[in-house]
């Protein structure tokens, strides 16, 4: 492989991977850094309404604002616990 | 009116001083009279770049704080006769570039019948590099194809669009013009560097210009010629068409592309 690499001279492309993190550090930065100040408040309340239904930490609910070209997407992340057969 | 023109870009080693003497030396070859003030105060090496440092007498925060006149502080260009060099202080503390004493400086430059003023940034976002921002009507930003300077380019823009002048008095915008330097096809074609058209993309300026990587640019640093003089570089034509399309020709772009050498020449290549 290190052969075939040498042979064809081939180095990776990175200018996508430059450019995509680009985007999204400069999409977020123009936001007023650190997105939308809701985020925090958001991610206490879905705790508190999903802990009503389903045992979970802090740790398993995950938030991420991203943004793919025009459009922002709120990821929300909720790992529920596994449930044991017969409890 | 004098245009007042900052050249700027949030990070440094970018290009700035480089660019600032070619563009201004550029505008005065076309028969404008120009000047060209260093902001870095501190760390000045405009006058290396333009080869004048041994005639350094008075500098900016001389003339700020009325130690001196701006006749007596001017240094006149080698090249051109319509050119001069207002140095930075190499000892002050930059906190001497007082707001009142920069827009005194260059309303009194105006008055001397200079066309443009050519504001050269110091890096970074702090005082000096605000202040030599503040009164501009347009923005020169310089942008290596790198994701640094690309983030730091965005952030300076931000500033420009928050604390100039014009922003601040809620007149028309400061012009903003994207200047790519050290741009290398061959490595754009690879696949290996952001092209313009990406760094476009993501900043969204209009483009003013793309400068070649090139060993000229330090050929001309060690001499203290600015590299618009360097004869028949591409760097030279290239910075000769920035200033043509600030001055408002539609000029193509040049040295965007990579051309294979064919194989006599792969075979003949090399000194």
């Amino acid at each position: 492989m290190a052969l075939l690499s040498f042979l064809f001279n081939s180095k990776p492309k990175t200018a996508i991977a430059a450019k995509e993190r680009l985007q999204v550090i400069i999409a977020r930065e123009r936001n007023g850094f650190d997105g939308p100040d809701f985020l925090p408040a958001l991610h206490k309340e879905l705790i508190a309404v999903i802990s009503k239904y389903a045992k979970v930490n802090a740790d398993d609910i995950k938030i991420s604002l991203d943004r793919q070209g025009n459009l922002e997407v709120l990821d929300v992340n909720v790992v529920l616990p596994d449930v044991v057969p017969g409890s | 009116m004098a245009r007042i023109i900052v050249v700027t870009s949030g990070k440094g080693g970018v290009g700035k001083t480089t660019s600032s003497a070619s563009f201004a030396s550029g505008l005065a070859m076309r028969g404008h009279k120009t000047v060209v003030i260093d902001f870095d105060v501190g760390l000045r090496n405009l006058d290396l770049i333009m080869g004048c440092e041994r005639r350094v007498v008075y500098d900016l925060i001389n003339v700020i704080n009325n130690e001196a006149g701006l006749n007596q502080t001017l240094i006149k260009d080698k090249h051109c006769d319509n050119l001069f060099v207002l140095p930075a202080s190499q000892t002050r503390d930059k906190d001497a570039l007082s707001e009142e004493g920069v827009e005194r400086v260059l309303t009194e430059l105006g008055k001397m019948g200079f066309e443009y003023i050519v504001c050269d940034s110091p890096a970074g976002i702090e005082h000096g590099a605000v202040m030599a921002l503040t009164f501009a009507d347009e923005a020169i930003i310089v942008t290596n194809p790198e994701v640094s300077s690309v983030r730091d380019s965005d952030r300076i823009l931000g500033i420009i669009q928050a604390k100039s002048r014009r922003a601040q008095n809620g007149g028309e915008p400061v012009k903003e013009h994207l200047l790519v330097t050290r741009y290398v096809p061959k490595r754009v074609d690879a696949g290996e560097m952001l092209s313009y058209t990406d760094v476009q993309e993501i900043l969204r300026i209009p483009l003013i210009g793309i400068i070649p990587e090139s060993e000229s640019v330090l050929h001309a640093s060690n001499q203290g010629n600015p590299a618009i003089h360097i004869e028949g570089s591409d760097v030279s034509y290239a910075y000769q068409d920035v200033v043509g399309r600030f001055l408002g020709e539609d000029l193509p772009l040049r040295f965007t592309h990579y051309e294979k050498p064919g194989l006599l020449q792969r075979i003949f290549r090399g000194k």
